[in-house]
Order: C-alpha cells, then structure tokens, then sequence
C-alpha cells in the first residue's frame, strides 16, 4: 500500500467528456500518467486545460468516460489525499481573511477530524512544508499582504503538507518572480524523485522543455500526446493553436 | 453636577429594564443578531449577500401559510426559503437569463405572493409586524422557536466552522481532499433560511438582509484574521441591536429600523476609521496602541 508499485499508472483518464449544459468543454480526452512523470498541459485559452483538472479533482462531473487514480476510484482517492490542487492565481480570493499557516493547515483538514482540530503531526507537516517553500518568516501574514510568488509557495506548500502523490499545477509559474520560478523548478526535480506525479499547466514553453518528461497538446480533446521530445515538434504546437505558427506565439528560439 | 450625570445615564439604561417587554426584546435581540452576525462572515466571504436578500424576502409567503395552517412559522419559511434558492437555481440553469436577473425576479415574485396571501387570508396575521419585525412584541411561543432555532444554527455554524470557511476560500480544494462541498452549499444556504426566519422577527422581512450582511462587511474592513472577523461580526451585531432598542425606547423609533441604522452607522465608522482599511488610515496610532 504504501510503496508505490512503478508499473502500473497513477492517473488513467479515459475517453472523458466534459459539457456545461450542453456545451462540450472536453471530449474523448485520454491521459495515463505513472509515479515520477511530470507532464505539461499545454492548449489556448478556453481549450479546456481547466476543465481537465476540474474533471481530474471532481470538481466537475464527467459526462463519459471513466477516471482512476492509482487503479481506484476517484472518489476513494479524495479521501486517501492523493490529489491535490494548485490553483492559479486568479483562482483564489487573495482579500480572504487568512494567513499562510491556515490556508497550509488547510492542506491537512481532509486527515483531520470532523471538528478540524490538528494534532501534532498536523501541525509538523505544515510547519515542513512552509520550510520548504521557505516562507517561514511568513507565518502569520495574511495572503492579501503577499507577492505573487509567495502566495503561489503558499498554495504549493498546502499541497506539500496534505502529502499528495498526485500534484495538479494550473499555471504555476504566471505571475511569479524569479526566485520562485527557481524554487518552484527545483520543488519539482525533488517530487520527481519521490515519486509523486505531477501535471502542470503552463503557457510557457520553455518550461515545457526543461522539465516536462511528457506533453499533453489539448484544444477541446487530445491534440497530441508523448514524450516531449516526441511530440512537442512544431507542427503539433501549430495545429494545438488553431493554426498560428508558434514562431508568432513565441519567437523562433523557443 | 457629575453626580447628577452619573445619575441620568443610570435611568437612561435602567429604566428600560425595568419593563419586561424591553428585558425580552433585549434578549431577543441579542441572539437573534449574534446568529445573523455569525453567519454573515461567511455570507461576505461567499459574496452571497443577494442570495440573503433573496431568501428573506422569499419566506413571506412561507410564513403567511404557516400561520394560516397553524403551524410553526419557522417550518413555513423553512420550506420557502429553500425552496426559493431551488427555483433560482433550477431557472438559471434551464434559461439563458443572468443569475442576478433570475435572483430578483424569483425573490420579487414570492414576496409578492406573500403580500398577496396576506390580504386574502383573513385571519389575525399584522402585515406591519412581518415586514418591519415586533421585537416588543414578541410571544412565548415565538420565543421558544427562536432560541430553539438560534441554538441550532449556532451549533450547525460551530461544528462546520473551518469547514464552511474552506468552502467559501476554495470550493475546489475542499473537493479535492474529500469533503462533501455540495453538503456544505445546503447547509449554509439551511442556516441562511434558518437565520433570515428569527430575524425577520426583530427587524421584519425587509430589513433582516442587512443583519446579514452588514455586521461580516463591518469585521471585513476591520481584520485580516477569520476567527477574529466572526468575533466581530457578533459582537457589531449585539451592540447594534442594544443601541437600536434604546434608542427605539427613549426617542420613540422603529425598533427594527433603529437597529439596522445602528449597524450601518458601525460600518461607517469601520469605513472611515478602520486601522487598514479605512479611509482615513489609523494603522500607526493602532501599532503605537498596541
């Protein structure tokens, strides 16, 4: 139970559809995803890159097709913590009265009881996890006073401290500085070598490149899917697009 | 001269006590805005202050039936209450119509029917108390109701406390670790009806949106801290309603009025004053305080 057996797949997505009364979001997407692979979300926006993680978290309901998470049911997976959720800057209500040690706890209230009273190994895995996104002198400041890319380690370190081995990033890296684009990068490389499983989403694609092992082209279903290196030619990225050259998106370096 | 002060102000807040009706109102009041105060930190937060307004105008007709059929009033506006939020939901999802829209029309509407229910049902039901409350007035009856409901939703709001603040920061992470946010959706939505039931009594249909609203909007401006924004929030909403019933009781006001007007003038002073957030910014001569 506790080791993770390697061969089989920590996010098996089938055939998923997604509509919002009646209007198809996402359909036929397919996504397989094994401990250590770090896989880039990469569409336009409105290609239902959002509405992928809502579908991965529950968030939203799957009109067909079929989710496991670590072979089990999704629903078996929010109560064992496996996933957790980044969300992007925009996602969140930065004026909400609380600090960086209660939206952390917040990671650990799915382990708690129903009165959310943390116990001591509570309170050791949010202290861990804000050490290791380094806002330790940021304990008590409410989210509102942070920068972005605090507020981004806050999230981050929320998702540490429930001990998730499924790690679902929307936009991680937008709107941050780069002392935590740094510290994000490295965060990274560490869940990969812990086994946990991460997807991200991101507009950037040198990012895609430095550390994404697969790449996920979406515009309403599966663009493209595989190994980076594979599948992240410039074609796949122009049809993903809708047909713009991604020399026009970003500059014929990247 | 000082004695003499001292004296006055005495009989100006004893003298009222001595009255049994003002003792009840008091008392009333106090719970009955300690709820409302409670459950609007996180109507603030959720931004459900139309949906509060909504509810409570919605539960007229509720409680015109109720008392038709001889039932508790609360069970009437219950029903109603929830069921408003339904149909607004329910129409919002099956027609093109924008959410505020569907929001004013349907509240409107059932308040409407609650007016009209009114005038047909001849029976002993005074329309003037229902929509600006009798805090005075109050029977034992209703004094029962009230503490029972009072004490139900101030124990439902304490048990789902961290709970329900999840729900209202990041609906989407609650989801994601495994709790039942559809649960909570209801449960606030229970006690918002449960709320806007013991408030319509104090301050009547029309009024009792802003005990819902205005108490969380004053702590709002006041703290960045949750709990401390909930202690706030009761604490306004209390003094507002001691204020209101005073000043109803020496200056012959409207009770119900008076003590929204009390809590409005809380705001304006968290506006102006408020040591981060005011207008006129008072942090240093708080951090100096401190």
């Amino acid at each position: 139970m506790d080791k993770p057996n390697y061969q089989n797949y920590r996010i098996e997505a089938e055939n998923i559809c997604v509509d919002y009364n009646g209007k198809v979001a996402l359909y036929d997407a397919n996504l397989s995803l094994k401990p250590g692979q770090i896989c880039g979300l990469v569409g336009m926006n409105g290609a239902g890159k959002t509405t992928f993680f809502n579908s991965l978290t529950g968030f939203v309901n799957i009109s067909k097709g079929k989710i496991r998470i670590n072979g089990e049911t999704l629903r078996s997976a929010q109560k064992d913590q496996t996933i957790a959720y980044v969300p992007q800057s925009e996602g969140i209500d930065s004026q909400f009265p609380v600090n960086v040690w209660d939206v952390v706890m917040m990671g650990r209230y799915g382990s708690m009881n129903v009165l959310r009273c943390p116990r001591e190994s509570d309170i050791q895995a949010v202290k861990d996890a804000i050490a290791r996104v380094d806002l330790m002198d940021f304990l008590s400041t409410p989210i509102g006073n942070l920068s972005g890319g605090q507020r981004k380690r806050t999230f981050l370190a929320r998702a540490i401290a429930q001990r998730a081995s499924i790690l679902l990033l929307d936009e991680p890296f937008t709107g941050v500085d780069i002392r935590t684009e740094k510290l994000i990068s490295e965060l990274f490389i560490q869940f990969k070598n812990e086994g946990k499983t991460i997807l991200l989403s991101t507009h950037d694609m040198i990012h895609v490149r430095e550390f994404c092992d697969l790449v996920l082209l979406i515009n309403k279903t599966v663009v493209a899917y595989g190994e980076t290196s594979e599948v992240f030619t410039p074609e796949n990225i122009t049809s993903t697009f809708g047909g713009i050259s991604p020399d026009v998106l970003f500059g014929p370096e990247s | 001269m000082d004695l003499c002060l001292f004296s006055s102000i005495n009989t100006f807040v004893t003298d009222p006590l001595t009255h049994e009706f003002m003792r009840k109102a008091l008392f009333m009041s106090s719970l009955v805005a300690a709820v409302c105060g409670f459950l609007s930190s996180y109507l603030t937060l959720k931004g459900w202050a139309l949906m509060g307004d909504a509810v409570s105008h919605s539960v007229m007709p509720g409680v015109v039936v109720a008392y038709a059929l001889g039932l508790p009033f609360s069970l009437g506006a219950f029903i109603f209450g929830v069921g408003s939020v339904a149909l607004i939901g329910f129409v919002k999802q099956k027609s093109r119509v924008k959410e505020d829209t569907v929001i004013g029309l349907v509240f409107t509407g059932f308040f409407a029917l609650g007016i009209v229910l009114v005038s047909k049902i001849k029976s002993n039901i005074d329309l003037h108390s229902i929509l600006f409350g009798s805090p005075l007035g109050i029977s034992i009856s209703d004094v029962k109701q009230t503490v029972l409901i009072s004490l139900l939703v101030v124990i439902l709001l304490s048990v789902f406390r961290k709970d329900l603040m999840l729900y209202c920061f990041d609906p989407r992470h609650a989801k994601t670790i495994g709790i039942n946010v559809f649960f909570l959706h209801y449960l606030l939505l229970t006690c918002l009806s449960l709320a806007a039931v013991v408030g319509l009594q104090t301050v009547g249909i029309i009024l009792v949106v802003a005990m819902l609203i205005t108490p969380g909007a004053t702590a709002y401006l006041l703290t960045d801290q949750f709990d401390n924004m909930t202690i706030i929030s009761i604490l306004s909403a209390i003094i507002s309603s001691v204020i209101g019933i005073y000043c109803s009781f020496w200056f012959d006001l409207e009770t119900g009025g008076s003590i929204v007007l009390a809590q409005t003038f809380i705001f304006l002073f968290a506006f102006l004053f408020a040591p981060r957030y005011g207008i006129f910014k008072f942090k240093k001569f708080f951090s100096n305080y401190k």
